[in-house]
């Protein structure tokens, strides 16, 4: 059957009918629910912890050996890739959440919490701060795996980082939060318009991908001769800036000033949240 | 409690000119603690009809009130008044039976202090007491719809709704469910609304039944006043030697009587209470049967068609196989 769903006409004109505590708490019900969920599936928690350390330790000492160091800021290549591994881990496993949604739909088990007297808006944001509160968790394994690599005698990959003070971490977990944010509510706003799978999982990939290679994660943008069509759309991909903030706070280089950073992925996180929303409203 | 006035859902139908019209100008009046099927087949509209009522989806004409409230204007305070037990399971099964509750509890504003109260006593009334920390990948079938019901009635609704309660389910689960519910109307007082095409399932669990067909209710009344419309009971008697039909003349709840060798049919009206009656008047017989009209025979009446739908049963069967197989984690 198809059609539109009954709206929350009456909750969204003035306020949420069973007042705001009421949402706050079903928001913390929909997290708690998330949080629960994430500690079962462990396969999922250490997979997406073990690629970024294949991607330091294989592409990147592959390529160290054939990278100039000086084009680099005088950094190796496995320090210089490493803020863009973690934005990558971020990015793949947060829009994976409009997998799970899909799936969740599937199984009907979506189908309680959208028929409850909560508002959708409440839904949908109690989705991402539970997406977020993952992301960041696996963010701060990424970290401790990258210190590891860096300073353990026997490995001593990622040696750039091993300068790095601890306390960087905090705003760099802060980045890492704002690009998760949007990329959850990407997810769940794709997510929101898909009954299979396999739909979802051509276009996240169609998506995905190319905001990665676009994002500088992998090579500077401001090399000399570097193509200035590839600079222009880097610049247009909001995954840039979180690498670029990473890459600042970790290694210290960064093309971009800070709050340039941080205004480009605090407005991306609005903006998807206002459309991720509007996506949950006319979900069925 | 339950008040509609030419309800109706038409649907758009892709490459049509013309909407399809799942449910046709129901006008209903449901009383509070009434236990009220709706029964037909398959596309009859009984889905599309508790989904309006539950405010999934908006009604296309007419007024459906739920405890007084417009299903259409305020669908969140409806939301809060009634409890769902959908036709396809929705538990969470990575959860546990209590952790499906409370999230419940939470979703629907239970007050703190009485959340882990309410969860003990729904356990223990549908009889997971003891699984309460059992993730809800390992239930049976019977069980998660136990746990349906429970989550349904955590939030104190007025109204329960039930799609199908016991669809799938063995004999036996099912009339634990029927048990379920109707200590529900009994201890809480719930209103409770279910469908069905199961027609021993309406005639032995509801108070009143409204039998729907193409989106209409096409009858309406206890089971016994829908039985009632039929002449009345079939009544065979088997005789020693053909049997004279002429000895039943002077009876006046003998509406037929047809005779085919040794053996009588007879239509009786309230066979229980004339059939002494009647056997007096037959004098010597070897064997006696007593047919009572079922809703079956009510509906094919009505529409000259059996409600039995077997293709659905097979989904549901290998709706259920898919489930399983992909049942390991739900996500």
């Amino acid at each position: 059957m198809s059609g539109p769903v009954a709206r929350e006409r009456d909750a969204s004109r003035s306020g949420p009918a069973l007042g705001w505590s009421h949402e706050m708490r079903a928001i913390g019900a929909i997290w708690l629910r998330e949080f629960k969920v994430f500690t079962r599936e462990r396969s999922r928690v250490i997979s997406s912890m073990f690629q970024p350390i294949l991607w330091i330790a294989f592409v990147g000492t592959g390529l160290q050996a054939a990278v100039d160091a000086d084009r680099l800021g005088g950094t190796d290549y496995q320090s210089f890739i490493f803020p863009g591994v973690l934005v990558m881990s971020t990015l793949f496993g947060t829009i994976f959440y409009g997998l799970y949604i899909i799936w969740d739909r599937k199984l009907d088990v979506l189908k309680e919490v959208l028929v409850a007297p909560v508002s959708r808006a409440s839904i949908f944001f109690g989705k991402v701060v539970g997406g977020s509160t993952e992301a960041v968790i696996q963010a701060v394994f990424v970290l401790v795996a990258g210190y590891a690599l860096a300073t353990l005698a026997p490995f001593a990959f990622a040696e750039g980082m091993a300068s790095t003070p601890v306390w960087i971490l905090l705003p760099a977990l802060a980045v890492v939060l704002l690009l998760a944010i949007g990329f959850v509510s990407v997810g769940l706003f794709i997510g929101s318009f898909f009954e299979s799978l396999e739909g979802f999982q051509v276009i996240a990939s169609f998506l995905t991908f190319p905001l990665f290679f676009l994002s500088g994660a992998l090579y500077p943008l401001d090399s000399p001769g570097f193509p200035t069509w590839l600079g222009v759309v880097a610049r247009l991909n909001p995954v840039t800036y979180a690498v670029d903030a990473l890459r600042g706070l970790l290694i210290g280089q960064h093309a971009f000033p800070y709050w340039l950073d941080f205004a480009v992925l605090v407005g991306f996180a609005a903006v998807m949240i206002a459309a991720g929303t509007w996506a949950f409203n006319r979900m069925r | 409690m339950i008040e509609t006035r030419g309800l109706t859902r038409r649907f758009r139908v892709k490459g049509s000119e013309k909407d399809l019209t799942a449910v046709d100008a129901i006008d209903l009046s449901i009383r509070r603690g009434e236990i009220f099927g709706l029964l037909g087949p398959n596309g009859a509209g009984k889905t599309t009809t508790i989904n309006m009522l539950v405010t999934i989806l908006k009604p296309t004409e007419g007024v459906g009130l739920v405890a007084g409230r417009d299903v259409a204007r305020e669908p969140t305070l409806v939301r809060k008044t009634v409890g769902i037990v959908f036709q396809e399971p929705s538990i969470d099964t990575i959860l546990t039976a209590r952790e499906n509750l409370e999230l419940h509890a939470r979703l629907y504003g239970v007050p703190k202090a009485e959340r882990a109260k309410r969860i003990r006593e729904m356990l223990a009334l549908v009889g997971l007491t003891e699984r309460a920390d059992t993730l809800v990948k390992q239930f049976s079938g019977g069980m998660k719809r136990r746990l349906e019901i429970a989550r349904g009635l955590l939030h104190r609704p007025a109204v329960l709704f039930l799609d199908e309660p016991t669809l799938g389910l063995d004999p036996q689960t099912r009339e634990h469910i029927w048990a379920y519910v109707r200590r529900l109307r009994d201890e809480y007082g719930t209103t409770i609304v279910l469908t069905t095409h199961y027609m021993g399932e309406a005639d032995a669990l509801c108070d009143r039944i409204g039998i729907i067909d193409h989106g209409r209710i096409i009858a309406l009344g206890t089971p016994r006043e829908l039985k009632a419309t039929l002449r009345g009971d079939l009544v065979r008697l088997r005789f020693a030697a053909p049997p004279d039909a002429g000895r039943f003349k002077g009876l006046a709840a003998v509406e037929k009587v047809e005779v085919r060798g040794n053996e009588a049919a007879l239509t009786v009206r309230d066979a229980a209470a004339n059939l002494p009656r009647v056997l007096a008047a037959a004098g010597e017989v070897e064997s006696v049967e007593v047919h009572r009209p079922t809703l079956e025979d009510v509906f094919i009446a009505l529409t000259g068609r059996e409600i039995r739908d077997d293709t659905t049963e097979g989904e549901a069967f290998s709706d259920a196989i898919m489930r399983s197989a992909t049942g390991g984690s739900n996500r």
